[in-house]
């Protein structure tokens, strides 16, 4: 492929890209990002391309394999331009049937849409699912447009203009004016204005300064940077280079989680075509800008995350955080001014210089502004990703587009912000979801991680996971965090296994107010909040626990029994097969029972039973 | 292995200190371990303290000081996956294969692992295999799953 050497030679590509796009205007769009990986995309691709030899479409009709699109649960998606037709759940043997139907005949495969779980209507496309239209996807809207392996697709939807308007229009002081102006703040779970800490980082005197790009979203249920890294890697350079060029950086890092391997090669690729191309190394855009970018990859540590913490790990060291008072942006990387945002804060970035901050703060509330992304899982109907105005209220969010509970369940809590964050009770549905709002009442945004929890979920089970969790991730350099966590998990576990007593609570909140306060980063001094959280809006959880020895969601272990009801056994003798521990015993066709002095209530036997037999008291 | 393929994966990064965790992350997915031996080596030619080789190898996850089984199963237990049922799936498999989290099985054929989240929470519990995901998984579909590998590997044996 040919250098885009110049400004002029970007924009005829361009256009020479649009151009071919409108030829060829029939688009087949596959989603192949990690969840349809998982779901077997990659034999419906193979599938679809052959259907379109054999049916003498191939010539005619492009086919687009991109990144997430945000509907995991429906994966794999297919999607058919023009017309925007969106199938569900596509299997291979579905192939012929898109090719021969939809695209030869131009009849929609009724089988295939998506059937709305509540009015059990079908929809035809995504403005017809609540899942979709109750969203603003500004950001993740574009994984569906471009091949995450493909430069020339992000140039085809106006890629990289923002830096070449930039290098061509712009002082670097002019683009901080801009960020700051647009009110965009980290993404990450920090909400820092994005444009006060380049300001910071170019004013602090260095040899270099270096930009880097922190995609080690290590927060259980939450991927958004996965997805926004994996399927639109050149909106992250592009935000890089135009962060780099305002900072006055040569050197850039993307720090990767080495656990989303899709994101890792997606992001190679992005860079090594990038570099051909001439849109990173000396004189992008015969500019005298000149800047790279380099790809670490982490090695499964949450606390680096932690901006100092993962400083030292690009250095190749063991991640442990240092006291921050001196900030990254005046000596981080090799002691340097050094630019920490995170995936999403730099996928930002060339959507506000192309449209400009006024158009970015036209969306959210007063103090956050813009589109945030939410990995929205656990009991609801839709789970997947999701993008919508930062003041959306959770209610939304859990009812409209996620679809309300499964199987006529009630909702408990939505878990918002990670083991850093907190669970809300419904009563708090009503408000605005923005940086400020959830941290006065006890959560926080995060990097966006949104778990939904029914009746069948334990607060304290779940207090005690995010405990454990932590425990496990502390680096152990500082007190607080080390012990203070250990200790935590003694009590709750006490809690939580019927030994608890009702002074342990004070304990507990006495215990969380210290590590918040003396912890040396910010792992530690959230880390209460799990505990604190629940604490606070279902205490008649604990106090169930404590003063009754009992756990009202049936979870935890030490306080419950599993038995079998004979007159509901059939004998079918599934539970026998499928318990790990031999505890259950019988013949066929007679009730069977559970041994208790084997049994280790796990929960296999419950899963198992087809006729209800199976008892949790 | 030995000291020149080690060497193979070092390649241009000797004397490079920085590039400490890369080449662990190399050795490791090429050796399925991180062998005594091959860190000295890495200590030797990055010029990094064999001390703070360790104390890197030790502190993160993705890193192994002992060899692991045949196969993988790698049990997701993300917030996502854990209410949805993953710490049932951990259970299952280790009952079955009779191994503590992070163990071996004493034929060598399976090692099971915990990993805090794949970011595939849409489609929990996750169990991986060997690097294949599978999701929405039911103690059923485990224990359907190992036995597969189990059955290959007993067809393996005969043949071999």
């Amino acid at each position: 492929m040919a250098r885009i050497a110049t400004v002029e030679q970007l924009v005829a590509r361009q256009a020479a890209l649009a151009e071919e796009r409108d030829s060829r205007p029939i688009t087949l769009t596959i989603c192949s990002g990690t969840c349809c990986h998982s779901l077997a995309c990659e034999s419906v691709i193979r599938a679809l391309h052959r259907e379109l030899v054999q049916q003498g479409l191939a010539d005619q009709v492009r086919v687009r394999v991109t990144g997430c699109q945000g509907f995991c649960e429906q994966g794999p998606v297919v999607s058919v331009e023009p017309g925007g037709v969106l199938y569900c759940r596509v299997t291979a043997d579905d192939a012929r049937d898109i090719v021969a139907r939809t695209l030869a005949a131009g009849e929609v495969v009724e089988e295939l849409l998506y059937v709305d779980p509540v009015t059990g209507v079908r929809a035809r496309g995504e403005d017809e699912i609540p899942f979709y239209s109750a969203q603003d996807r500004v950001l993740l809207g574009q994984n569906r447009l471009v091949d995450p392996r493909s430069l020339d697709d992000y140039l085809g939807i106006g890629g990289y203009g923002a830096l070449a308007k930039v290098l061509t229009t712009m002082q670097p002081e002019e683009v901080i004016e801009e960020i700051k102006a647009s009110g965009l703040r980290g993404r990450g779970g920090g909400g820092f204005p994005t444009g006060r800490k380049w300001e910071l980082c170019r004013a602090a005197p260095g040899d270099e300064h270096y930009v880097i790009c922190n995609a080690d979203e290590g927060d259980p249920g939450a991927y958004m940077d996965r997805s926004v890294l994996e399927g639109n890697p050149h909106a992250v350079l592009e935000g890089m280079l135009i962060g780099a060029y305002a900072i006055g950086s040569r050197e850039g890092y993307v720090y990767v989680r080495n656990e989303y391997p899709l994101a890792v090669s997606h992001s190679r690729t992005a860079i090594a075509e990038a570099r051909d191309r001439g849109l990173l190394g000396d004189h992008i855009l015969d500019s005298g800008f000149s800047f790279d970018v380099r790809i670490v990859r982490g090695a499964g540590a949450f606390v680096c995350g932690e901006s100092t913490a993962l400083i030292s790990s690009v250095e190749g060291k063991v991640g442990e955080p240092r006291p921050k008072d001196v900030h990254t942006v005046a000596e981080g990387l090799r002691q340097q001014p050094s630019n920490l945002n995170n995936v999403e804060t730099w996928a930002n970035v060339p959507l506000i210089m192309r449209h400009g901050a006024e158009w970015f703060a036209a969306r959210g509330t007063e103090r956050s502004k813009g589109t945030k992304i939410f990995a929205l899982t656990g009991h609801v109907k839709n789970t997947g990703l999701i993008e919508v105005a930062m003041g959306t209220p959770l209610r939304t969010i859990v009812y409209d587009i996620g679809g309300g509970a499964q199987n006529g369940h009630d909702i408990k809590a939505v878990q918002t912000g990670g083991p850093s964050g907190g669970c809300l009770p419904p009563s708090l549905f009503h408000l605005p979801v923005d940086f400020d709002t959830l941290a006065e009442v006890g959560s926080m945004v995060g990097s966006g991680g949104m778990v939904v929890m029914d009746q069948r979920t334990c607060m304290v089970d779940v207090a005690r996971y995010f405990v454990n969790f932590l425990e496990d991730e502390s680096c152990g350099k500082c007190i607080p965090c080390r012990l203070g966590l250990e200790r935590m998990r003694e009590i709750i576990t006490d809690i939580a296994e019927g030994r608890g007593r009702p002074e342990q609570l004070d304990l507990l909140e006495d215990l969380g107010a210290t590590m918040a306060a003396t912890s040396l980063c910010a792992l530690g001094k959230t880390a209460p909040n799990p505990v604190l959280s629940t604490l606070r809006y279902f205490r008649d959880e604990y106090d169930a626990h404590i003063n009754e020895q009992r756990c009202p969601a049936g979870v935890c272990r030490e306080l419950i029994r599993y038995s079998i009801d004979e007159d509901f056994c059939t004998g079918c003798g599934a539970c026998r097969r499928a318990c790990p521990h031999g505890a259950i015993e019988g013949l066929k066709k007679q009730p069977h029972r559970i041994d208790p002095a084997l049994c280790n209530k796990c929960g296999v036997c419950a899963t198992e039973c087809k006729s209800g037999a199976v008892l949790v008291a | 292995m030995t000291s020149s393929e080690v060497l193979e994966v070092i390649g241009s990064r000797e004397r490079q200190p920085d590039q400490l965790i890369e080449v662990l992350q190399d050795l490791q997915a090429s050796c399925g371990y991180l062998p005594e031996d091959a860190l000295r080596e890495v200590s030797h030619r990055l010029e990094v303290p064999l001390i703070d080789v360790f104390s890197v190898a030790s502190f993160y996850k993705a890193f192994s000081l002992t060899p692991r089984g045949k196969h993988v199963v790698t049990v997701c237990m993300g917030t996502a996956c854990h209410v949805r049922g993953a710490p049932r799936m951990l259970d299952e498999a280790l009952g079955l294969l009779r191994v503590e989290a992070g163990g071996t099985t004493e034929d060598g054929l399976f090692s099971v692992e915990r990993v805090n989240c794949l970011g595939t929470c849409a489609l929990g519990p996750v169990v991986v295999l060997d690097g294949e995901y599978h999701h929405h998984m039911t103690t059923a579909k485990l224990r359907k799953l190992i036995a597969t590998v189990r059955e290959a590997e007993q067809v393996v044996t005969v043949n071999g």
